[in-house]
C-alpha cells in the first residue's frame, strides 16, 4: 500500500541531499520568525521605533522602553517561540512516523492528557492540598505520555490503521476534557477562570519561568529528533523494507513518538493546550519542503511564526488581550475542515 | 405465514424489552428523588410527596422532582436524536454532541447571555436550536464535500474542527467576565440542575414536535438504510426525509443544549443497546430509545450524586466516562467487521 516497487526502487537512487527546497524553506522560515519577532518586540501599549528597538535591546535609551522591551514583551516572545517549535516539531514528527496528515498530538488527545494532569495539580491546591509538590512540567509529561500510551495500547494490535485512531483521540479528549471541566467547578471561581484562560491556550502574564522547561525540552529533543531524523525518513516505507537497510523500524518509531509526546506536553505546561499549533505546523511544513518526511526542523519554525505571529495579533488588535489559543483554533479548525474536504494524500493514507 | 409469526414475535420481544426498560426507569426515577446528599426513607420521600413534611417535601418538590424531570426530558431528547442522527446519516458513530451540534447550541446561547443579556427560559431555547440548527448545516456540508463522502471518520473529524472553533469563540466570550465564567463552568459540563423549573414547560414544546417529527419520518428512515437509490425506488421522498429528521435531531439536541448544557455521548450509546436488544428497525429502535435514553440519563445523574459525596459529579461527566470505553470499542469493532 505504501511502498510500491517503483517508489521504493527510487528512494534507493543516491538523491541530492540536503534538498535546495527544503534548504529555502528553512530560510524562508527563518526569515519569517525574525521579522515577526522584531514586530513582536515593538508592538505594545506604546509602540516602539526600530532605531529604539536596537537601543533597548542594547539597554540604552529611555528606562521605560527598556523595561517594556526586555521585561515584558522579550520574555513572552521567547515563550511563545519556544512553545511554537516544541508544538510544530511534535506535530511533524508524528504526522510522519504515524504517515498520517493529520494525526497530531493536538488531535491525538496528547495535550488534552497534559491539560488534565496540570488542572489536578491547580485543584489539589486549590482546596486546600499542598501547592507545588508536583512541578506542572512534569505533569505535563506524565499526564501526556499516559495519554499517549493509552493510544498506543488500544492501537496495538492493528485495528486502528489510518484515521481510526484519530477517532480514538478525539474520543480520548472529549473524555479528559469532560474530567478537566468537572475539576474547574470544584475549584474557586479565580483558580478556576485562570485555568479557563490556560486551557484556552494563553501566553499571557508568563515569563522566564514557565519558558525555561520548555527551552531545555527543544534544546535536548529536537537534537535527538534531527538525530533520528534518517530513520524518519526510513519510516515512510514499509517495516521490511526499512529493516533491509539496517534499521529497526519499531524502536526508532516508539523514540520519535515519545520525543513527540514530551515536546508536546512541555509546551502545554508552559502555555496551555493551544489549539491546532502542531497540526498546522507539520502540515504547512510538508507542503513549504514538498517532501513526505517532514523535516522537524522546517516544522518547528513554521510552529513558532505561527503561535508568535498568533499572539502578537491576539494581544495587540483589541482592546483587551486575547488568549493566542483562541486565534490559532479560528484558523486551525477551518484549515482541519479544509484539509478534510481535499483528495486524500497520495501517500496511501487511508 | 411465518413471516407474520415472526413479526409477530418480534412484537412481542419489543414489548418485553419496552415493558422491562420502563420498570427500570420507574426504580430509576424513584432512586433519584429519594437518593442525594441527604438520603431520604420511603416513608420520608412519600410523606415528601404527598406535602406533609417541611425538609423532605421542600427538597423533593423544588429540588429533586424538577431535576429527575429535567433528567427525563433531556434523557429521551438525546436518546432520539442519536438514533435519528445515525439512521440519517447511516454513521454509527453519529452523536449530537460528537457532531459538534450541541457546540452550535452552547455557543449561541453563550453569546446570547453575555452580549443581549439573555436568561434561562424560552429565548435561550429559542438561541441553542438556531445555533444547533446552524451547526448541523455546516458540518453536513463540511463532511459531505469531502473526496470519500459522509465517512464516519470525516463527520467526526468535522464535527470536532467545528467544536474546536466554535468553542474558542465561547472561551474567548466567556473570559470577558468572570460572573459569566462562574455560570458557565457549572452549565458547559452538562448538568441537571435547573436554576428555574418554570422553564420545563415552555422548553418542553420544541422536544415534543422533534420527538412528533422523528415518529413521521421513522417509516421512511427504514428505506433510507438501503441506500437512496434503493429508497427512491421505494418510493421515499429521500431529500425530503433527510431535512424532516435533521430538524428533528436539531430540536431535540438544541432543547436538550439549552437545558442540561453539552451532554455527549447518550444519543450515541442508546441507539447500539437498542439495536442489540430489538434489531435494526428504526421505529422499534426509537421506541426503545425514548426509554433507554432517560434511564442512562438518570441512574448517571444518581450516579453522580452519590461516588463524591457531598459534592457531586455532573451528568455530563459520568455520561462521558462511560461512553468514550464505548466509543472506542465501535471504532475497532468496525474496523474489525470491514476487514
Amino acid at each position: 500500500m505504501i511502498a510500491a516497487p517503483t517508489r521504493t526502487a527510487r528512494s534507493l537512487l543516491p538523491r541530492p541531499r540536503p534538498r535546495r527546497r527544503v534548504v529555502v524553506a528553512v530560510l524562508g522560515t527563518l526569515l519569517v520568525l525574525a521579522v515577526a519577532s522584531a514586530v513582536a518586540l515593538s508592538l505594545g501599549d506604546e509602540p516602539t521605533a526600530p532605531a529604539a528597538l536596537w537601543e533597548a535591546l542594547n539597554g540604552r535609551g529611555p528606562e521605560n522602553t527598556v523595561y517594556a522591551v526586555l521585561e515584558v514583551r522579550l520574555p513572552r516572545v521567547v515563550l511563545a517561540l519556544a512553545v511554537g517549535t516544541a508544538f510544530g516539531v511534535a506535530g511533524g514528527l508524528s504526522q510522519s512516523v504515524l504517515r498520517n496528515p493529520l494525526a497530531s498530538p493536538d488531535v491525538l488527545g496528547i495535550s488534552a492528557g497534559a491539560s488534565v494532569a496540570v488542572v489536578a495539580v491547580i485543584a489539589v491546591g486549590s482546596l486546600g492540598g499542598p501547592v507545588g509538590v508536583v512541578p506542572i512540567p512534569a505533569a505535563a509529561l506524565a499526564g501526556g505520555l499516559a495519554a499517549a500510551g493509552l493510544i498506543a495500547l488500544l492501537a496495538r494490535d492493528g485495528a486502528l490503521q489510518g484515521r481510526r485512531i484519530l477517532l480514538v483521540g478525539i474520543a480520548l479528549s472529549a473524555a479528559l476534557t469532560a474530567l478537566t471541566q468537572f475539576l474547574l467547578t470544584r475549584i474557586d471561581v479565580y483558580d478556576a477562570q485562570r485555568s479557563a484562560a490556560w486551557l484556552t491556550g494563553s501566553l499571557n502574564a508568563r515569563g522566564w519561568g514557565e519558558a525555561m522547561p520548555v527551552l531545555v525540552g527543544v534544546a535536548v529533543l529536537l537534537p535527538a529528533a534531527l538525530v533520528l531524523a534518517h530513520t524518519n525518513r526510513a519510516l515512510l516505507f514499509e517495516d521490511e523494507v526499512v529493516a533491509g537497510w539496517g534499521v529497526r523500524p519499531g524502536r526508532s518509531r516508539t523514540a520519535l513518538l515519545v520525543i513527540a509526546v514530551c515536546l508536546a506536553a512541555l509546551a502545554t505546561s508552559a502555555a496551555g493546550p493551544v489549539a491546532f499549533v502542531a497540526l498546522v505546523a507539520g502540515q504547512v511544513a510538508r507542503r513549504l519542503a514538498a517532501v513526505p518526511d517532514i523535516p522537524p526542523i522546517l516544522a518547528g519554525a513554521a510552529g513558532a511564526s505561527l503561535v508568535l505571529v498568533a499572539d502578537t495579533i491576539a494581544r495587540t488588535a483589541l482592546p483587551f488581550q486575547l488568549p493566542v489559543g483562541v486565534l490559532t483554533a479560528l484558523v486551525g479548525a477551518p484549515y482541519l475542515l479544509y484539509l478534510l474536504q481535499r483528495r486524500r494524500s497520495t501517500r496511501g493514507t487511508p | 405465514m411465518s413471516a407474520s409469526r415472526t413479526a409477530a414475535r418480534g412484537e412481542t420481544a419489543v414489548a418485553a424489552v419496552l415493558l422491562v426498560a420502563l420498570v427500570l426507569l420507574v426504580v430509576a426515577t424513584l432512586a433519584s428523588v429519594t437518593v442525594g446528599t441527604r438520603v431520604l426513607s420511603p416513608a420520608e420521600t412519600l410523606a415528601g410527596l404527598l406535602g406533609h413534611e417541611g425538609i423532605a417535601s421542600t427538597v423533593i418538590w423544588e429540588l429533586r422532582l424538577p431535576r429527575t424531570l429535567l433528567g427525563l426530558l433531556v434523557g429521551v431528547a438525546l436518546g432520539v436524536a442519536g438514533v435519528l442522527a445515525q439512521a440519517v446519516t447511516r454513521n454509527p458513530l453519529a452523536d449530537p454532541g460528537l457532531l459538534g451540534i450541541s457546540a452550535g447550541g452552547a455557543v449561541a446561547v453563550v453569546a446570547g447571555s453575555v452580549f443581549l443579556g439573555l436568561g434561562a427560559g424560552l429565548p435561550r431555547v429559542l438561541l441553542a436550536l438556531a445555533g444547533a440548527a446552524l451547526a448541523t448545516v455546516a458540518v453536513y456540508l463540511f463532511a459531505s464535500r469531502s473526496p470519500e463522502g459522509l465517512t464516519p471518520v470525516n463527520m467526526t473529524l468535522a464535527g470536532m474542527a467545528l467544536t474546536a472553533f466554535l468553542g474558542a469563540a465561547v472561551s474567548a466570550t466567556v473570559l470577558l467576565s468572570a460572573s459569566t465564567m462562574d455560570q458557565y463552568r457549572f452549565w458547559v459540563v452538562g448538568a441537571l440542575n435547573l436554576p428555574d423549573p418554570a422553564v420545563l414547560l415552555p422548553a418542553a414544546v420544541p422536544a415534543v414536535a422533534g420527538a412528533i417529527l422523528a415518529i413521521v419520518v421513522s417509516g421512511s428512515l427504514n428505506a433510507l438504510a438501503l441506500g437512496d437509490d434503493t429508497a427512491a425506488a421505494l418510493g421515499v421522498a429521500v431529500l425530503r426525509t433527510r431535512l424532516l429528521a435533521g430538524a428533528a435531531v436539531v430540536l431535540l439536541s438544541g432543547t436538550a443544549v439549552a437545558l442540561a448544557g453539552p451532554i455527549a455521548f447518550v444519543g450515541l450509546v442508546i441507539p447500539h443497546i437498542a439495536r442489540a436488544l430489538v434489531g435494526t428497525d428504526v421505529r422499534r429502535v426509537l421506541a426503545v430509545s425514548a426509554v433507554l435514553g432517560p434511564l442512562l440519563l438518570v441512574t448517571a445523574d444518581v450516579v453522580g450524586r452519590l461516588v463524591a459525596r457531598p459534592a457531586e459529579v455532573q451528568v455530563g461527566v459520568v455520561t462521558a466516562l462511560l461512553g468514550t470505553p464505548f466509543f472506542i470499542w465501535l471504532t475497532r469493532r468496525a474496523k474489525e467487521r470491514s476487514q
